[in-house]
């Protein structure tokens, strides 16, 4: 596939890495050369300097021919003009901009063929802020991801002796709770993967990777750890847009601090959050954080745009009491040494919002993408077309489907209906397969077997 | 020099607009067949229109810019002025009337105050009473403002002066881009309101005369009557019911009623943080005299009570000045705490009077940010109000307000208590003077009326009202040896 992407910031640059392993063409566009320069030397791709609203830049960058255009500079105005030309001189297929602004969003007929002409806009700080939203409600799970407008969840979540399934085989789940239906995909023993089946024995340290409907999350984690007492304060460090946004979120029902360092910053969030104390600060500033009872502190955020801030004022959290820290990390390599040690939660901000990009540019019909593992495994939400004939799937038992080892079908969304994947489980038309890969090169043959064959056209 | 010379011009214009309200009481004598009270108010008017006209005439070259003191020096002016002017008709119609009690009484009337050294205002001739409720409804939301939005005369100047005069801390209520479409938008809501008020009362049961006198005190929150017992003289539940809802309606800032008619939504009245704790706790105060009143005996039903506490309640509460029973008689928990909402309810942008709601609200709020300061010496609290900051200079002006305010209350009542009067009596009477809401208690209570003060008594109560409805800095700063210095 060709693919323009406008922006060579975090998103783009990001973006860009992921979508050249998956054997694209990219050309990356960007007003600034030495970012460029930089993506160009660790990645094979075309750049292009210059103004991503500029017809003559977009034509040099080949935009007649592109399948798809994702615009993803600092610029919510430039995407969205990019897009309108797009359509409007060059006819591209697909059309991507990041939108972040809420002024923009809260009219969504702006999106539509009349106006800008944007399929899809994405804002990664609200996706983000939509994780941690989800991680401060189940505190005990390190990641809960969601399909079909959230009416299932994949949830991760570390298994501690205390917990009732720990010590027992996978099949003793159904007994201890005979009305919820959830079904365990993976299970990580010490970073390597092994295929759960009904006779594997939990084990203390387990990363154990599980499928339920959302509204039975709570039970499940029971089985595997002792509760947590739910949260109540949260601390947040770093009032940039994700910070802001997450305390917006988060005001309503917990009881929120705000620690920013710039001053200016600091009066225009004071402003306009309600109920959050907004402080100024020194995010590690350990006076500071003591003064303000970091130790009665339920979850605390590091989320500020310097990866060693945010280690350092996460430790510090962490040693004065935090009952749980997450760090916003930017970069792979920091992500890798801290998560699972003091660090409870380390956020890599590309792999949480790369998802959402990906659905787009996979083949087949794929309604979501979820990273699991800083990238390693994946889970996919999957539509199924067509019938017994022109399909692979449609009409036949789980058991009966020809997928790759290490690839499970978790569950289906039938409806409004969440359906467990078990061995004798039929898959219809039109449902939403959620599929768990353990090793991301199955993707392509997993979205293979989804595909509709030629003869149903 | 000739920067003063441009305060007496404009000073003469506005005479001469002044005169032109002469024209209702003159309309109403003519209805009325009084013909001696058309001469009066024929000459007062002639008076009036005369001496404005020398002072332009005199000065009509000295076209200057306005600079902000002189839009102080004016305001004040003028509101010296005026009520000076508007005792002619009293002087000439009233035999045996003081200039000193007249002054009162048309400075009562224009700062919407309601307190009144007139008895036998059943006897009065209709023009007269006309003409006291009318300067009361000018008053209530300002003749400046009333000049620049009918004439653009002043220009530059307006801006200022519109400032200086409308009450309350933050005065950009932008309604329109111009000065002078602001304060047309403001009149106009209030003469719908008015005539509103009056119609409904005429359909209660009251005279035309009646229903357009206490029309215009009630939209006015002045508190004046044309009768000697007040609205206690109707006695009808429904009119005292009508003049409720009009003087809750008036205790809003008109610049609220203006947004909801052009949006024609209610929209505005919810975000209205100011207006909305005002009425609750005027409604809540109402509720908690009723009960108080009737557990102690004062009146044996409840309805009756709730009846009597809600009319007096909003009356001083809303800074009105109506009373529909002696409430000096009821146990001194009741009028003191009537009063006490007296000082604060009322909106800014309104027609009350007293320290305003908003400022209160600063007030406490700042108290709480201090408790939070004390806590979190880190924190960036800043003060908000329905959503919106405030800024630091504004919480700094409210509280040298509300030190001028007080100081100002404490001074005017030790020097009522050196020229003789007892405390309660001399407290009260400067409570109700400088909030603008008329009858005290004691020997100015609602069963009385300001007559038996001394001649400096009276002056000192003059001046209170004047401070009171410019919101003390305007007056005092005159005093400041700042403002002579060039």
């Amino acid at each position: 596939m060709k693919i323009l992407i406008l922006g060579a910031g975090q998103v783009g640059s990001t973006v860009a890495e992921s979508l050249v392993s998956e054997a694209n063409d990219i050309t990356v566009v960007d007003s600034d050369g030495a970012k460029l320069a930089l993506l160009q030397e660790r990645l094979d791709l075309r750049t292009l300097t210059g103004n991503a609203s500029h017809p003559s830049v977009l034509e040099q960058a080949g935009i007649a021919d592109t399948d798809m255009l994702l615009a993803v500079t600092q610029s919510d105005e430039v995407n969205m003009v990019a897009c309108k030309l797009a359509a409007s001189l060059y006819n591209t297929p697909t059309r991507i901009a990041r939108v972040r602004s809420a002024d923009f969003l809260a009219r969504p007929e702006l999106f539509n063929k009349d106006n800008f002409c944007v399929d899809f806009s994405i804002c990664p700080e609200q996706i983000l802020t939509d994780y941690i939203t989800k991680l401060i409600e189940f505190p005990e799970a390190l990641q809960v991801l969601r399909f079909s407008q959230g009416k299932a969840s994949l949830v991760a979540v570390r298994a501690f002796a205390g917990g009732p399934l720990v010590g027992k085989p996978l099949s003793i789940l159904h007994d201890n709770m005979p009305h919820i239906d959830a079904r365990v995909a993976a299970i990580f023993r010490k970073d390597s993967p092994l295929i759960p089946e009904g006779s594997t024995v939990v084990e203390d340290g387990d990363e154990i990777f599980f499928i339920a409907a959302t509204n039975n999350i709570r039970a499940v984690l029971k089985e595997m750890r002792r509760m947590d007492k739910p949260t109540k304060r949260v601390m947040i460090v770093g009032g940039g847009n994700i910070g802001r946004r997450l305390a917006q979120v988060l005001e309503r029902d917990y009881q929120v601090k705000l620690i920013e360092y710039n001053k200016k910053a600091c009066a225009k969030l004071a402003e306009e959050l309600t109920s959050t104390l907004v402080l100024n600060g020194d995010g590690t500033d350990e006076k500071l954080m003591q003064q303000e009872n970091v130790g009665e502190v339920d979850v605390f955020c590091a989320l500020t745009n310097d990866d060693e801030n945010n280690i350092m004022s996460a430790l510090l959290a962490k040693q004065g009491g935090a009952r749980k820290v997450i760090a916003l990390i930017n970069r792979s390599a920091y992500v890798d040494l801290l998560q699972g040690g003091k660090i409870d939660i380390a956020l890599s901000p590309a792999n949480v919002t790369i998802g959402s990009l990906l659905a787009y540019v996979r083949q087949g019909d794929v309604a979501a993408v979820h990273s699991l593992r800083r990238g390693a495994a994946e889970a996919l939400e999957l539509v199924v077309h067509g019938d017994r004939q022109s399909s692979k799937v449609v009409g036949r038992r789980i058991d009966e489907i020809d997928l790759p080892k290490g690839a499970t079908i978790g569950a289906l969304v039938r409806g409004d209906e969440v359906i467990m994947g078990h061995h004798d489980t039929r898959i219809e038309a039109d449902d939403h397969v959620i599929v768990f890969v353990i090793n991301k090169q199955m993707v392509k043959k997993v979205e293979k077997l989804f595909q509709v064959s030629l003869g149903f056209f | 020099m000739g920067r003063a010379l441009t305060v007496i011009r404009a000073l003469g214009m506005m005479l001469m607009v002044f005169s032109l309200t002469y024209v209702m009481p003159v309309v109403t004598s003519l209805i009325y067949a009084d013909h001696i009270m058309l001469l009066d108010f024929l000459l007062a008017m002639v008076w009036t229109a005369a001496f404005g006209f020398l002072m332009w005439m005199t000065t009509r070259r000295c076209k200057g810019e306005l600079s902000v003191r002189h839009g102080y020096l004016l305001v004040a002016a003028m509101w010296t002025a005026m009520p000076a002017f508007g005792t002619l008709p009293l002087l000439l119609s009233i035999p045996g009337l003081s200039f000193t009690d007249a002054y009162f009484e048309t400075m009562s009337a224009m700062t919407t105050t309601g307190a009144t050294v007139l008895t036998g205002l059943d006897d009065l001739p209709p023009s007269i009473n006309i003409w006291r409720h009318e300067l009361q409804w000018l008053g209530g939301l300002g003749v400046i403002v009333l000049a620049v939005a009918v004439l653009p005369l002043l220009g530059i100047g307006g801006r200022q002066l519109f400032k200086a005069e409308t009450p309350g801390p933050m005065k950009d209520a932008s309604l329109a881009p111009r000065i002078a479409d602001t304060a047309r938008n403001l009149w106009s809501v209030y003469l719908v309101i008015t005539l509103a008020c009056i119609a409904a009362l005429k359909w209660a049961g009251m005279s035309w005369l009646d229903a357009v006198c206490h029309g215009f005190s009630t939209t006015g929150l002045g508190g004046f009557s044309t009768h000697d017992a007040s609205v206690g003289y109707f006695n009808s539940p429904l009119i005292e019911f009508i003049m409720i809802v009009f003087m809750l309606f008036a205790v809003v800032n008109f610049a609220t009623h203006f947004l909801v008619w052009r949006s024609r939504s209610l929209g505005a009245y919810l975000r209205d943080v100011e207006a909305q704790t005002a009425l609750g706790l005027i409604l809540l105060s109402c509720l908690t005299i009723a009960f108080f009143l009737w557990w102690n005996g004062v009146y044996t039903e409840f309805t009756t009570a709730l009846r009597h506490a809600s009319f007096n309640v909003v009356s001083i509460g809303a800074s009105s000045g109506y009373a529909s029973v002696d409430y000096a008689q009821w146990p001194i928990f009741a009028p003191l705490w009537m009063m006490f909402i007296g000082c604060i309810a009322a909106s800014s942008g309104s027609t009350g009077g007293g320290i305003k709601m908003i400022r209160t609200l600063v007030l406490v709020k700042q108290a709480g940010r201090e408790f939070v300061k004390l806590l979190h010496p880190s924190a960036v609290n800043p003060l908000k109000i329905g959503g919106s900051v405030i800024p630091n200079g504004v919480v700094f002006s409210v509280l040298g307000f509300i030190f001028l305010y007080f100081m100002t209350i404490a001074t005017l009542t030790f020097v009522l208590l050196i020229s003789g009067m007892d405390f309660i009596t001399a407290f009260s009477a400067t409570l109700a003077c400088v909030n603008n809401f008329g009858p005290g208690l004691g020997a100015v209570g609602p069963a009385s009326n300001y007559a038996g003060l001394t001649d400096f008594q009276t002056w000192v109560c003059t001046f209170g009202m004047l401070v009171g409805r410019l919101e003390i800095f305007t007056v005092l700063i005159l005093f400041t040896p700042q403002f002579w210095r060039r």
